[in-house]
């Protein structure tokens, strides 16, 4: 049987708050107020990862859950007009199948935590990933596990992310930009930006041997740009035309010549060299923040950014663009 | 928790409910204030005492990442805040 | 002993974060609830802060923590002028 400590009392509070925050958002009538209730569960779920010793997940639910996914749902509601549904018009079958749901989730959850205390625990991978660890080229375990023991699963993320990015600029045009910042919001700005840049480059540096790595890095990236827009500069720091399409390929194309590439050296694809594992994963680590900065940053934007849909008529030799 | 002293690992973990209990107090504001400002100045304070909190389990659990995971949440506080207030442009 | 002293500067750095909150709750608008919220924003992480330094012992800690303080400060700040600035739009339309 576990111990029963007393730090279960701040725990039990996370937990009991957390579920209240989720329903609340969840069954809010005003979406703008389920979006902000949205980022408060966020921030609740950073401290739940932290207490469960997990500070890789803590940083990216901090960077992607609280702060990402709330400016991005945000955006979203921008194309209604504040955002308030009139009460009445959530039918009353959809309210009931949210506390339906959330009570679902309580008994569930309430379940795995009577398992935890009064079962047996069984058998964990975790010690032997820990084992592995000196050959894997990072001493980080997750930094390890993902690009490392599960590459596979890291690149087929990727290519989810792109897919998403891709169906998102199927719909439409990019949306329209802010005003110019005045002489505060500028001020903020000229600070901001490159603290978030410089932090990326740090949480995708230290991702080898410490929390970190190429998610956590690349959401921090596009918070930078996602910062940029919200200042007036449209292209939220992100080139045009061609070399925007070459940066949000770069993760998968050097993850994919690479992984090929050493099938050369080793005969199995994605098996790196031992003596270059680090240096390898390192690449792969910034080409996907790249990558991922760039795709969230165009998701934020919209749509497709003018220009995007051009081809050359070579017979009158203009360009037609969609 | 795994600081060496016993007296003041209780003390933290007193510490630590009463920062949570102020973050209910704010939740509160988020899930009642009546305009969309009132809430926004409640995920602040959210914001805030959750890096408060981290900085305390940094502590109690010995994990000096946490301190990364602060020193995101307070930057991205701020973007947020713009997120959500900045008005579009008329042009376009 | 340093951990005592740090333990002290925790719970008055939370003692004003609950001050903020309880501001936040009963003040009667948001102009106000914005003094309230820059108390708990500055002097009560400052306190934490400082304490946190003090429990960790070494001075690449201390200077990461400073940088956080300083930014929550910057930030609080700029968010504040931003929340108001969108405030006063909104009544006066």
């Amino acid at each position: 049987m576990m111990n029963m400590s007393l730090t279960m009392i701040p725990d039990l509070m996370l937990a009991v708050l957390l579920i209240g925050m989720a329903w609340a958002a969840l069954s809010s009538d005003d979406l703008k107020r389920g979006v902000i209730l949205f980022i408060a569960f966020g921030l609740l779920l950073a401290i739940v990862w932290a207490r469960l010793q997990a500070p890789d997940l803590a940083l990216a639910e901090a960077a992607i859950g609280a702060g990402l996914a709330g400016a991005l749902l945000l955006v979203a509601l921008r194309d209604e007009t504040g955002g308030k549904v009139a009460a009445g018009e959530v039918s009353r079958s959809g309210r009931w199948l949210v506390d339906l749901f959330a009570l679902t989730m309580t008994c569930l959850i309430g379940w795995v935590l009577w398992l935890t205390i009064y079962t047996e625990p069984v058998e964990r991978l975790a010690p032997l990933a820990h084992a592995m660890l000196a050959q894997s080229g990072v001493s980080n375990p997750v930094t390890a596990v993902l690009l490392n023991y599960r590459a596979y699963d890291t690149l087929l993320e990727l290519v989810v992310v792109l897919t998403a990015v891709l169906g998102v600029m199927v719909v439409g045009r990019e949306r329209r930009g802010y005003r110019q910042a005045g002489p505060v919001f500028c001020g903020l700005v000229h600070w901001l930006v490159p603290l978030l840049i410089v932090t990326a480059g740090y949480l995708l540096w230290v991702g080898a041997h410490a929390p970190g790595g190429a998610f956590q890095a690349g959401a921090t990236l596009a918070a930078a740009g996602i910062l940029l827009r919200l200042a007036g500069e449209d292209a939220a720091g992100l080139p045009g035309g061609i070399r925007l399409r070459w940066l949000l390929v770069v993760g998968i194309g050097l993850f994919l010549i690479i992984g090929l590439g050493v099938t050369l050296s080793s005969g199995q694809v994605l098996q790196y060299p031992k003596a270059w594992s680090g240096a390898l994963i390192l690449v792969i680590e910034s080409a996907a923040t790249a990558s991922i900065a760039a795709a969230l940053v165009l998701a934020y934007r919209g749509g497709r950014p003018q220009g995007w849909l051009t081809a050359v008529d070579k017979e009158n030799n203009r360009e037609v663009s969609a | 928790m795994t600081a060496q002293n016993p007296p003041i690992d209780l003390l933290l973990l007193l510490a630590l409910l009463l920062l949570l209990l102020s973050l209910v107090l704010g939740m509160i504001r988020a899930l009642r204030g009546p305009s969309l400002e009132d809430r926004l100045l409640a995920i602040l304070l959210l914001g805030t005492g959750g890096v408060a909190i981290l900085l305390l389990l940094s502590v109690s659990m010995q994990l000096t990442a946490l301190l990364d995971v602060g020193l995101v949440l307070v930057l991205l506080a701020a973007v947020v805040t713009a997120a959500m207030t900045r008005r579009e442009s008329n042009d376009g | 002993m340093v951990d005592l002293l740090a333990t002290i500067l925790v719970f008055l750095g939370i003692a004003f974060f609950f001050f903020g909150a309880i501001g936040l709750l009963r003040l009667p608008d948001l102009h106000s609830r914005l003094h309230a919220l820059t108390k708990a924003d500055n002097l009560g992480l400052g306190l934490v802060i400082v304490g946190v330094a003090l429990f960790h012992g070494s001075l690449l800690v201390a200077l990461k923590l400073l940088l956080i303080w300083l930014l929550a400060l910057l930030g609080g700040a700029a968010s504040a002028h931003l929340i108001s600035q969108y405030a006063l739009r909104r009544n006066h339309q």
